[in-house]
């Protein structure tokens, strides 16, 4: 459970999703604190995507999808307002950097602002620089913020894709195993970045690698099967797990 | 609290997309109700007796349109007969013996075939068809095969047996297209089990590729088939144009396509329109009955074709 | 299989090689002859008075007499209206039920039962069609059943399959992840569909639009069932019968006029340029357009 002196961003109640007739994931109850990384960790298949996507209401744009329950956030349910409007308040990072392939660098991060308001030019550099800061981009393009996207290596590409989900200036990113598809050092790039992100953003990853939610995450909830199984502070989930399944996932006895 | 986004835009764009689509449908529905009205005069005093009839006299209201019935069955069968194996050939060769870089311009040419307006094969077969086949083909065909009792007129040039050339020509690059596709939609397991007994090439490509692409290949031949019905301009100019029934391959003769464009701007009977556009109705229920079969064989056989993209 | 002569079947085998390449070159005959009459009988009448002049009017010494050869700005006005005319119907109207289709019909079925709307329509043949608006029209205000008009509503209705079908090929082509992108962004389901998915689709989508231009433009049947015929006079408007590049050879080919004649095959030469030109053109904006926005 969360500390005690810790506010909770989002929550969710009761939270159930479906591919047409099938259940992903049942009734999971969980609290993501505010400014923090909490991770969520499983087997494959146990419904750990399918949760992330229901926090940004990504989940119900699949066919036959949909979704009982709620999710709240700073008290305000999610499911009950336009989903375009709840996407703005929470961003996310998919697993493979999905860059817009006719854009270039510096279009792809003023991409929310362009389409969501109308800025200033001004405004959108002023964005376009904190975004690539934050990050970590900003050094290795600030010569070429014109060249095409596609033009980047795959870690610099998901870090692109962070620095447009954040100059959308959400209050909570979501990242869908973000390194699963790159090398070690784009891998250990981003896990720095997330380190630093957490001092503004609330953040949520999902992850199938066990050592990197043991380095990132201040919260790790395990889920099986769809459902949630444990939830706790990082260091006590590994070390003192309370559940027979947590301890066996952890102790690699499947898979 | 989270700020409100206007929802007007998305409103106005769905709204205009459900009307350029309802446009699309709309547009089917009205051209069966448009013709049924033009031809309503017509359906309503000749009946089914224009199916069966004989004769095309406006002036004493005698529609009949077993000859243009004739004809196009006739000239679709032989332009079939002559592009389904062309076709199939061109195909099994691109797909199966062509060198890499022989396929991509070869297609091409061949699509460049289908690129030509009917117009233009129709004044080509007029000017340089015609009279080569009245001048050294057909008086061949009279002598040698003048026995089969199909070759029993006099060799004009414009007639039947031109116009199902002429129609094979435009048919071909259906049928190769499709073919090609569906010949190379076989996997690459099918042809090495074959290769693996010690097949040659051929039997490959006439007992493991063609045999499993079977269905593609009817189709696209259907498909050629419903492009031949429907064609006017390139039989208009060589066949001949005159109603009477079938005797001869190198006689004169009418498709309903060629029947239509023949009389339609001279038309002055009250009756001669409808009666023309009775026979469009005919030919659209022969041609799209047609199409729609083959594409539905043709969805039911490609592998992966629309499923990939979901 | 006989398994007791290899080699017989290995000859057999090559032999059917030939043969199917036989084919090919069977096929290329009527190709090259088109072609090469093409060329050959309408590249001398190809000059300045071509383009510039109108259908000369018999001379008064008998109907082959020629007095000067004239041109065809007239049927090439008239192409280019009919063009115009019918791309203004058939392209969005195409291009939004595609669009339809992909982006919002979440439900397969219905993306299918527009794809095949659109399928019933390709099998149209062109002469119904032309059938059809005359029909149409007709029943609406028979004095301009036969027009530029009637004809190039004709034309749509040809035009309409091929550009839906090609539109809904490029935007499948573009990736999911481009479209969740643009959703996770919070960017409204208009804006993506229309400045993100569209605009990378469009160099398919204008491809399409082309091939469907080059299509229409050399057909002649429709336009003689619902445009009528008036090539010997400057085209009044699109209310008043029509010419164009396909009529003018229908009606030119028939002709004794030998002058009437040339002209014809020139309009042929120039209806074959016409669509190589856009063959050229639409590989053009595909190469062009794509390596542009890829930002190369």
């Amino acid at each position: 459970m969360a500390q005690a002196d810790e506010t909770v961003k989002m929550e969710t109640q009761n939270l159930s999703a479906f591919y047409g007739e099938t259940r992903a994931i049942q009734e999971i109850n969980l609290r993501f604190p505010e400014r923090k990384v909490t991770a969520i960790i499983g087997p494959s298949g146990c419904g750990k995507s399918t949760l992330i996507r229901c926090l940004n209401r990504l989940h119900e744009t699949a066919p036959k999808a949909h979704v009982e329950g709620s999710v709240f956030l700073d008290g305000e349910d999610l499911y009950q307002i336009d989903a375009t409007a709840v996407r703005r308040r929470v961003g996310m990072v998919f697993q493979k950097p999905n860059p817009f392939a006719t854009m270039s660098i510096y279009n792809n991060v003023s991409a929310p602002l362009r389409f969501n308001s109308r800025p200033s030019r001004g405004e959108t550099d002023a964005v376009v620089l904190r975004a690539l800061r934050q990050a970590a981009l900003w050094d290795e393009v600030r010569d070429r913020v014109d060249a095409a996207a596609t033009s980047l290596s795959g870690g610099q590409q998901q870090r692109l894709c962070i620095a447009r989900a954040l100059a959308a200036n959400p209050e909570v990113l979501l990242m869908d195993e973000p390194c699963s598809a790159l090398d070690p050092i784009a891998t250990s790039k981003i896990e720095e970045l997330i380190a630093q992100l957490k001092q503004e953003y609330t953040v949520v990853i999902v992850t199938h690698n066990m050592q990197q939610a043991a380095r990132v995450a201040d919260y790790t909830a395990f889920l099986y099967l769809g459902k949630l199984i444990e939830f706790g502070p990082t260091e006590d989930l590994f070390e003192r797990p309370k559940e027979h399944l947590t301890e066996s996932y952890i102790t690699g006895r499947f898979g | 609290m989270t700020p409100r986004v206007s929802k007007w835009g998305d409103r106005i764009f769905l709204f205009l997309l459900l009307c350029a689509t309802a446009s699309v449908v709309l547009l089917v529905v009205l051209l069966v109700a448009g013709l049924f009205y033009g031809a309503g005069p017509a359906i309503h005093q000749l009946g089914l007796s224009y199916i069966t009839g004989y004769y095309w006299n406006p002036e004493y209201g005698v529609y009949g349109l077993i000859p243009a019935i004739e004809g196009t069955l006739v000239t679709s069968a032989i332009a079939l007969l002559i592009a389904v194996p062309l076709g199939l050939g061109a195909a099994i060769f691109l797909t199966q013996q062509a060198p890499a870089w022989l396929r991509a311009p070869v297609g091409q040419l061949i699509e460049l075939l289908a690129a030509i307006p009917s117009v233009v094969y129709g004044f080509w077969g007029l000017i340089v068809l015609a009279p080569l086949m009245r001048n050294d083909v057909e008086p061949v065909l009279v002598k040698y095969l003048g026995w089969t009792g199909l070759f029993t007129s006099t060799p004009v040039g414009l007639d039947v047996l031109t116009a199902s050339l002429v129609l094979s020509v435009m048919a071909i690059p259906t049928i190769t297209a499709i073919s090609r596709d569906s010949i190379a939609a076989v996997p690459r397991s099918q042809k090495e089990a074959a290769l693996a007994i010690g097949a040659t090439d051929w039997e490959v490509t006439r007992r493991a590729v063609v045999p499993y692409a079977r269905s593609g290949i009817v189709a696209g031949a259907v498909l050629g088939l419903g492009r031949a019905l429907g064609e006017t301009m390139a039989v208009y100019f060589v066949i001949g144009n005159r109603t009477a029934t079938f005797t001869s391959l190198i006689a004169q003769g009418q498709t309903i396509p060629s029947l239509i464009a023949n009389v339609f701007l001279e038309s002055d009977t009250p009756l001669e329109r409808p009666a023309l556009l009775y026979a469009g109705l005919v030919l659209l229920a022969i041609t799209l009955a047609i199409n729609i079969v083959a594409r539905f064989v043709l969805s039911r056989s490609q592998v992966g074709r629309g499923a990939a993209a979901e | 299989m006989k398994f007791d002569r290899p080699v017989r079947r290995k000859v057999f085998s090559h032999g059917m090689t030939v043969l199917t390449g036989l084919a090919v070159l069977v096929i290329m005959i009527p190709l090259a002859s088109v072609v090469y009459q093409v060329v050959l009988l309408g590249s001398p009448v190809m000059n300045v008075a071509f383009f510039t002049q109108q259908i000369p009017q018999a001379c008064g010494r008998g109907p082959g007499s020629v007095c000067h050869q004239g041109g065809v700005i007239v049927p090439i006005e008239g192409t280019l209206e009919l063009i115009g005319l019918s791309s203004l119907f058939s392209v969005p109207i195409g291009v939004g039920a595609a669009i339809f289709a992909v982006e919002y019909g979440r439900e397969r079925r219905f993306a299918r039962f527009i794809g095949m709307t659109a399928d019933v329509l390709s099998g149209v043949p062109s002469i119904i069609a032309g059938c059809f608006t005359w029909a149409l029209f007709l029943f609406y205000d028979p004095a301009i059943a036969f027009s530029t008009l009637d004809a190039a509503l004709a034309l749509s209705v040809l035009m309409v399959p091929i550009v839906t079908r090609t539109t809904e090929e490029a935007l499948r082509t573009v990736p999911n992840s481009v479209r969740e992108a643009a959703m996770a962004l919070g960017i409204s389901k208009w804006k993506m569909s229309l400045r993100i998915t569209f605009v990378a689709a469009l160099p398919g989508v204008i491809t399409g639009i082309l091939l469907a231009i080059a299509r229409s433009a050399g057909e002649a049947a429709p336009l003689l069932i619902a445009g009528g015929f008036a090539c010997i006079h400057p085209l009044q408007g699109i209310t008043q019968e029509t010419c164009a590049l396909p009529l003018w050879i229908w009606f030119g080919a028939n002709s004794p006029n030998p002058n009437f004649i040339a002209l014809a095959w020139g309009c042929a030469l120039l209806l074959l340029l016409l669509i190589l030109a856009m063959s050229v053109l639409s590989r053009f904006v595909l190469n062009r357009m794509a390596r542009k926005m890829r930002g190369e």
